[in-house]
């Protein structure tokens, strides 16, 4: 007997969870499948969770979630070698519930999301590798093929959400392979530490946490950002570059955390702490350009296999979660009318997408990749111009206020000349508006 | 060439080896080391899967995180990658 399904999700991370519970609640007999040993397994994140996009699925989900520390101090830092110069913003506000951002640790928030899945109705397996996609004659999505023995499950349409890599999406055809202009590798570690140090170390209290966002000679001229999160008791530190840079630059991803760990501003925050574990993961960058097709016949796409980033705003899983709820809304309308999931009924979900934040943010930023690829200097010199001047301003010498002003000008003009410095604030003033 | 020991950081994490079936293949050898002037696989993977002993390029993927890098800057397109089989493969305890 073939079993069917009125939908299979490929993959148990942000989007797959988010479309499967959607699904669920809204009747249909879903089927999800996952290929570790359990949600989370294979999923990798700094991780801050925003609350919003979850907050729209499960209203309630503050009351059991496995969250660390909600977010009350946000610091960003630029980097030269010996320095940072930065702001930080701090404010009592955000610890009035309910709390806005959060940081989690995903094996653990992964596994309590799809308990909430199976809660809805859903059938999950785990240990299961979708291999490739099963199409009938005139091309339609008809169900999948597993690496499972008599593997084959059938269903009216099947949602993607595999992940960055979506193997399933490029054997198909559905989306090109990802070039290293547009993907980002993150590598992080986990540094656990007594929860009192690391109360007193970030001056916060019991459940508060500090983010600290990081760019500058840490990337070491390649386009990428650093960061460090506060979890319950432990950090999560990492470092991501675009692949391109990597490649031509021929840097080694865990020398440069190594060395941005060795930082004199950022060693002291993490001294003591075990290291348990090290994770790395590609972030798709590309932004609304590099956004494949999303539906066709009998099939969705959902969360990072559709690309669906916004790399500015340090913003994925929330899109995860935003991309995975529509989709699974898509089709849940489109089963409740009785209508079939053809190509031409999907695409209600690129209007559904069109509509919502996620792709008004993504065409807003969608020249930015563009202008820090092509202008490395904001990465690179002007960290060091800013954290220079700070340095000559603030180091007493005997030497006048004006001179030092002066100079500070002087070492700006030389680097970048006055046209140089006019453009590039054009430049970031478009990029950014 | 680098001088940091990605062996001690694969040591904290956890792993079911899927010693029958490795799931990335390089499809012909040759032309790593006759083609590929750059070989970045061996510069990008963050779990340093590939090393070269001069041109020649080996691939041992039991520390591999399943991440895609070498798939991507492979611009030879000469690996066979795939997902381990279910169950198999890195399993995040933090993630």
């Amino acid at each position: 007997m073939i079993e069917r399904f009125d939908a299979i999700v490929v993959g148990a991370g942000p989007a797959g969870n988010a479309a499967a519970y959607t699904l669920a609640k809204a009747g249909l007999h879903v089927l999800q499948i996952e290929r570790g040993e359990a949600p989370g397994a294979k999923n990798v994140q700094g991780a801050i969770l925003y609350a919003d996009a979850l907050e729209r699925l499960i209203p309630d989900f503050r009351d059991d979630a496995p969250l660390e520390r909600h977010i009350i101090e946000q610091r960003m830092w630029v980097l030269d070698d010996e320095s940072f110069i930065g702001t930080h913003f701090r404010s009592d506000d955000f610890n009035k519930p309910p709390h806005n951002r959060y940081t989690i640790i995903r094996a653990r928030f992964d596994k309590w999301f799809s308990k909430k899945v199976q809660e809805a109705g859903a059938l999950v397996i785990n240990e299961t590798t979708v291999t490739e996609l099963l199409r009938d004659e005139a091309g339609k999505v008809i169900g999948v093929r597993t690496d499972r023995a008599g593997g084959d499950l059938h269903a009216d349409v099947v949602i993607l959400a595999d992940g960055v890599n979506s193997t399933l999406a490029r054997k198909a055809g559905f989306r090109p392979e990802i070039e290293p202009k547009h993907v980002a590798l993150a590598v992080k570690e986990i540094h656990f530490l007594p929860k009192e140090t690391l109360e007193s170390r970030f001056n916060i209290h019991k459940g508060e946490g500090v983010v600290v966002e990081m760019l500058g000679k840490i990337t070491q001229g390649m386009m990428g950002t650093g960061f460090l999160y506060t979890n319950n008791d432990s950090i999560s530190i990492g470092v991501g570059c675009m692949l391109s840079d990597l490649m031509a630059q021929k840097t080694t991803p865990y020398e440069l955390l190594e060395k941005m760990k060795a930082h004199p501003s950022i060693q002291p925050l993490i001294q003591g702490g075990e290291m348990k574990e090290y994770a790395a993961h590609l972030i798709p960058e590309g932004g609304y350009n590099a956004i494949p097709q999303v539906f066709g016949d009998g099939w969705l796409i959902a969360g990072d296999s559709g690309m669906f980033v916004n790399a500015v705003h340090r913003e994925g899983s929330n899109l995860a979660m935003t991309t995975g709820r529509l989709a699974g809304e898509t089709v849940a309308a489109l089963f409740k009318a009785g209508r079939p999931m053809t190509a031409v009924n999907l695409a209600d979900y690129r209007k559904r997408l069109d509509d919502s934040f996620v792709m008004k943010d993504l065409k807003k930023y969608k020249d930015l990749p563009d202008i820090f690829h092509a202008n490395n200097q904001f990465l690179t010199t002007y960290p060091e111009l800013l954290n220079r001047s700070a340095y000559t301003m603030l180091k007493v010498d005997g030497v006048d206020k004006l001179s030092k002003e002066r100079e500070i000008f002087a070492s700006f003009r030389d680097k970048r000349s006055l046209f140089g410095l006019l453009g590039d604030a054009f430049k970031l003033w478009r990029a950014f508006r | 060439m680098s001088t940091v020991n990605v062996e001690t950081k694969l040591f904290q994490n956890r792993y079911l080896v899927d010693a029958e079936q490795p799931h990335i293949r390089i499809r012909v050898p040759s032309l790593c080391e006759k083609k590929c002037a750059d070989q970045p696989c061996v510069v990008c993977c963050p779990a340093g899967c590939y090393t070269a002993e001069g041109r020649k390029v080996t691939l041992i993927t039991d520390g591999c995180l399943e991440c895609g890098t070498c798939r991507i800057v492979c611009l030879e397109r000469n690996l066979d990658w795939e997902y381990p089989r279910g169950g198999y493969g890195i399993q995040y305890k933090f993630g």
